[in-house]
């Protein structure tokens, strides 16, 4: 992948000027995404090598090397460096990135990847004890790869890069989705997702040929200041491949027209997985967009701007209506309800994306992002937890129906009032304060922008969504019907809840942990 | 000072975590329960303390200073500030809150009331408690809406578990209406806040030369008056109340008419009146109108319900008349007066009072009988308190005339003063209008007469010896005289000597009502 973003630079590079091919690469940089697919690499060939009994080592060792590249981040704080540059005179593009932003993103990739990772780790162990299998050494591998694609995704700075990344972080998620062998559910879901995913792949890479023709360059900061000055007779080419380039990334964070694939995905997805999508998938799909409309494309916010605020006011009605309509008894409705409800909250992660596109002033577009990214960082918390809550609930009962939660605070009180709280910061309603500020910076964000009308459209779906949120939470405290029977909790799974759950406790009482972005921008 | 109003919002949430928690050694008591009830009492009675003490230390000469000021950045990225402190106005509702709840907490402790473990309740009780001190203390409009907020959840429980009949459609009911309404406010509050630049309600009080249009003043009161009119409740937003006090508990039923209403009200004087006095000028003439409206339709209802035959059940007769008690609260404000608004707050005070009285006394009455129901308690001839349960049917009387308003007691005061502002209103409204509402509103005074004394007749008198031998009811417990006694001695004062609560709420009003200038 480190690989697949070199010879990318390179390429360009080579396009731009025909000055030395060798570079010194900055590791330190690019060391958290490389540690994650070395690391996939090695749970590949170790797997090779180890007895069914021992299959389980290669869970640890994932934990560890995302553990690892997750602690890379720190020696990079504060610095801003670039490698993978353009050499020759007046040559500034880069290829690769790390600054606050790219830390940020890296951050929750990488912590969405580990809880992932915790989650999975019960899911496996428990298929290993029925017939339903899961293969472990793919798994891992697939799921390292997924998630070094989507570590690269943040920090690359030009188009060739930032398309590998993301089919790098997309491919092993198809056959992550359609691992469960003779489950017919899972490929058919497999193969959905892939089909459409690929179709927006194809368009996306169209746009981006569009694009470089224009322009005659890839990279990022160099698009943003060529695009304003297209020769007249390639404008139409230059804006159709802006279009285009969008779709792609519209497709990834699952905004309408693309939503179709998320409930029947996550539902044939196992459990894990359907989180990580939700999580990791969706900041992929908003990094891409911001990186792609704010740095490369400003010479067109008039077009995307009022585009993604439109996609973003008919993604969360979407997304919130199907939730709504969905019903409690339905098999698989809670894993149902939270596609549906993610679907609705990546409509609210759009609105302060579209605002950036009215903003006059750098600051303001900064800060509109920023507040996506605050946004983002709760959502990825809460939603990971409320997954893991659901997974814990979807051992005992296979068909994981909302009706199924009924009385779980009767089963296991710390459960259920930990998914209350998780719903309640989704829906933003105290005690999930952090749920409830997030979604003030996003509102204030597209008021600012001058976008009232979306802001009144999001106020209709917060109030639609807190009909279904509450409805789940208040049935967690309904009497059980029959008695509660008491079941020991995987350790792994306990720590997810407990790490997203201490998350969620602490962002409440500190908000302005997250929310500074909103405020100074991600610089 | 700080310190102690910083406490007094706090503590009962420590309380409630503490609840939770095993009880520690030498503090286990006879039994788990009996130690939890105990350490609510205990918590509420430390509360109550602090309260009194702060009320004693409050500087009486300048009530209109916002006091025991506590300002610390919080979320600086939204400019959100923990700003605490009481002046006239919220000092007295601090105290009935304070006072309300320890008397609650000692009613549970020696009748608790049936369903799931105390230990819930109790931690519930003091989170209730620490959200309705933290919403008469806060001075951010984000942390308005937050307190506002941390009410619902816990009066959810006590309704849905302790609750009575039909209790999961009412707690449902209950919460969905006030959450429904406060995400309505909290819309008006935040284009206030940002179009102001501030959510600091003493900065935004005093802000004389305002950035707010009289057009986003006017959303901003519809959106907020909405959110808090639920609450209040104004009619035709009340139709969870009924349901809600009919099914909760009797502590429940106690707080939720003496401190929970009380929120919506505050907020309009609060809120509404100095930071949006344009746009409340638009709507003080609906505001009144509605008031007035639920004033008689409060009376009708009661009078419905008080009918023999009716099968009218009196927690939920008690309900309507809060409707119509709340309909003079709201008249007051909506004249924009000092006059009417401080009668307002009078009335706010006096209906705490009186009506917790009342739902005290009505959930021993069940307790005794197994029914509130006027029909099965009164059968054909009269339940005859006086003479099965003297004293009961004695407090149950004084309740019912305080409630209607009788010269010399709390009841009096508030709707006289209400009615005194809507006879000369501020001078933007037009006082034939008001004239109008001042005059149905006084008929509504009788028809609430009317009730209480058909109710008075029907449960307190009726023949002693009847035939079928009515069993003789346990009349006024220790604990039951130790809870009530402290509300009827303050109904009276209140009735006696009102420049006491007066004094502290007029400098306040006086200044809110100027903008901000004394």
């Amino acid at each position: 992948m480190t690989a697949a973003a070199s010879t990318a630079s390179a390429v360009s590079g080579a396009v731009e000027s025909s000055a030395s091919v060798i570079q010194s690469v900055d590791w330190v940089a690019v060391a958290p995404p490389t540690i994650v697919a070395v690391v996939g690499l090695a749970v590949l060939v170790t797997d090779l090598f180890l007895s069914e009994r021992n299959k389980h080592l290669l869970g640890w060792i994932s934990l560890a090397g995302l553990t690892a590249a997750g602690l890379f981040l720190l020696p990079l704080t504060d610095s801003h460096r670039s490698t993978f540059c353009l050499s020759g005179p007046r040559a500034t593009a880069c290829s690769y990135t790390v600054d606050e932003f790219t830390l940020v993103i890296q951050l929750l990739v990488i912590g969405g990847a580990l809880l992932t990772a915790l989650l999975s780790m019960t899911a496996l162990k428990d298929a290993r004890s029925t017939d339903k299998e899961l293969p472990e050494g793919e798994f891992w591998f697939l799921l390292l790869s997924s998630a070094a694609g989507a570590a690269l995704l943040p920090a690359s700075r030009d188009l060739a890069t930032l398309v590998v990344a993301l089919e790098v972080a997309s491919l092993p998620a198809f056959a992550l989705v359609g691992l469960r062998r003779g489950d017919k559910r899972s490929s058919e879901a497999a193969l959905k997702f892939f089909l459409s995913s690929v179709t927006a792949t194809a368009v996306t890479l169209l746009g981006v040929s569009f694009v470089y023709a224009a322009t005659g360059t890839m990279h990022l900061t160099e698009l943003g200041e060529k695009l304003g000055n297209v020769d007249g007779q390639l404008d139409t080419l230059a804006q159709t491949g802006v279009v285009l380039t969008l779709v792609g990334f519209a497709f990834k964070v699952a905004a309408v027209p693309f939503h179709f694939w998320v409930p029947d995905t996550y539902v044939g997805a196992p459990l894990p997985v359907a989180a990580y999508l939700s999580v990791v998938g969706k900041a992929v799909g908003f990094t891409g967009l911001i990186l792609v409309t704010v740095v490369a494309f400003p010479e067109y916010a008039d077009v995307w701007g009022p585009a993604l605020a439109a996609l973003a006011a008919l993604t969360m009605t979407a997304g919130n209506v199907a939730a709504l309509r969905q019903r409690a008894t339905r098999a698989y409705s809670a894993v149902r309800l939270l596609a549906w409800s993610s679907v609705g909250q990546a409509g609210y992660l759009l609105v302060p994306i579209a605002a950036a596109g009215y903003a006059d002033q750098r600051s303001d577009v900064l800060e509109a992002t920023g507040a996506t990214v605050a946004y983002a960082l709760m959502y990825a918390a809460v939603n990971l937890g409320a997954f893991a809550v659901a997974a814990l609930v979807g051992r005992t009962q296979a068909l994981n129906r909302v009706s199924d939660y009924r009385g779980l605070y009767a089963r296991s009180p710390l459960s259920a009032l930990v998914l209350a709280f998780f719903l309640l910061c989704l829906a933003g309603l105290p005690p999930g304060i952090i749920g409830l500020f997030a979604k003030v910076t996003v509102f204030s964000a597209a008021v600012d922008a001058g976008l009232g009308w979306l802001a009144v459209v999001m106020a209709a779906n917060v109030v639609i969504a807190l009909y279904y949120y509450l409805q789940w939470t208040a049935l967690l405290f309904r009497a059980p019907q029959g008695e509660p029977v008491k079941h020991r909790v995987p350790a792994p799974l306990t720590v997810a809840i407990a790490v997203t759950a201490v998350l969620g406790v602490a962002l409440s009482g500190a908000p302005q942990l997250v929310l500074q972005f909103a405020e100074q921008g991600v610089r | 000072m700080q310190f102690l109003l910083a406490l007094i919002v706090v503590g009962p949430l420590i309380g409630a975590v503490a609840a939770l928690l095993p009880a520690p050694p030498g503090l286990k008591g006879k039994s788990p329960d009996q130690a939890v009830l105990r350490h609510g009492v205990t918590v509420t009675g430390v509360i109550l303390a602090a309260a009194i003490v702060l009320a004693l230390g409050f500087d009486h000469d300048h009530p209109s200073k916002i006091q025991a000021t506590t300002d610390i950045s919080w979320i600086p990225a939204l400019d959100v500030r923990i700003h605490l402190g009481i002046d006239g106005i919220s000092l007295p509702l601090l105290v009935l809150t304070a006072l309300l709840t320890f008397l609650c907490a000692l009613y549970s402790y020696f009748k608790m009331p049936s369903g799931p473990s105390p230990k819930a309740f109790v931690a519930l009780l003091l989170v209730l408690e620490s959200g309705t001190l933290a919403t008469f203390a806060v001075l951010d409009l984000l942390l308005f809406f937050l307190a506002f907020e941390m009410v619902l959840i816990p009066m959810y429980f006590l309704i849905a578990r302790w609750g009575g009949a039909q209790r999961t459609q009412a707690a449902w009911k209950f919460i969905l209406y006030t959450l429904l309404g406060s995400v309505v406010m909290l819309l008006g509050l935040l284009l206030i806040g940002l179009r102001a630049g501030t959510f600091d309600m003493v900065a935004l009080a005093t802000d004389n030369d305002r950035e707010l249009s009289t057009s986003v003043q006017v959303i901003a009161v519809l959106a907020i008056g909405i959110g808090l009119a639920v609450k209040t409740p104004m009619w035709p937003l009340h139709s969870w109340l009924p349901d809600a006090h009919t099914a909760a508990p009797t502590v429940g039923s106690v707080l939720l008419a003496g401190v929970l209403l009380k929120m919506g009200t505050y907020g309009f004087v609060r809120i509404l009146l100095p930071i949006a006095p344009d746009g409340m000028e638009t709507f003080a003439p609906y505001l009144a109108a509605f008031a007035v409206v639920g004033i008689i339709y409060g009376s009708l209802a009661c009078l419905a319900l008080a009918r023999p035959g009716a099968k009218g059940d009196l927690k939920r007769l008690i309900a309507y008349s809060s409707v119509g008690h709340m309909g003079f609260v709201l008249l007051g404000i909506s004249t924009m007066t000092p006059t009417g608004v401080n009668g307002a707050l009078f009335a706010n005070i006096a209906h705490g009072l009186i009506t917790g009285l009342l739902f005290f006394l009505v959930g021993a009455l069940k307790d005794r009988t197994g029914s509130s129901d006027l029909d099965t308690l009164a059968k054909e001839s009269g339940a005859a308190l006086y003479g099965r349960a003297p004293r009961l049917g004695g407090l149950l009387a004084f309740g019912a005339v305080a409630s209607l308003g009788l010269p010399g007691l709390a009841g009096f005061w508030g709707e006289m003063l209400a009615l005194f502002g809507a006879f000369k209103p501020a001078d933007e409204l037009s006082r034939p209008a008001f004239l109008t509402f001042m005059a149905i509103a006084a008929f509504g005074t009788l028809l609430t007469a009317a009730y209480m004394l058909v109710v008075v007749r029907r449960v307190c008198m009726g023949p002693t010896a009847e035939p079928s031998g009515a069993p003789k009811l346990a009349d006024v417990h220790g604990y039951e005289f130790a809870a009530w006694t402290p509300l009827v001695a303050l109904t009276v004062l209140a009735g006696l000597w009102p420049a006491a609560l007066l004094g502290l709420t007029d400098p306040a009003v006086q200044q809110l009502l100027a903008g901000g200038k004394s």
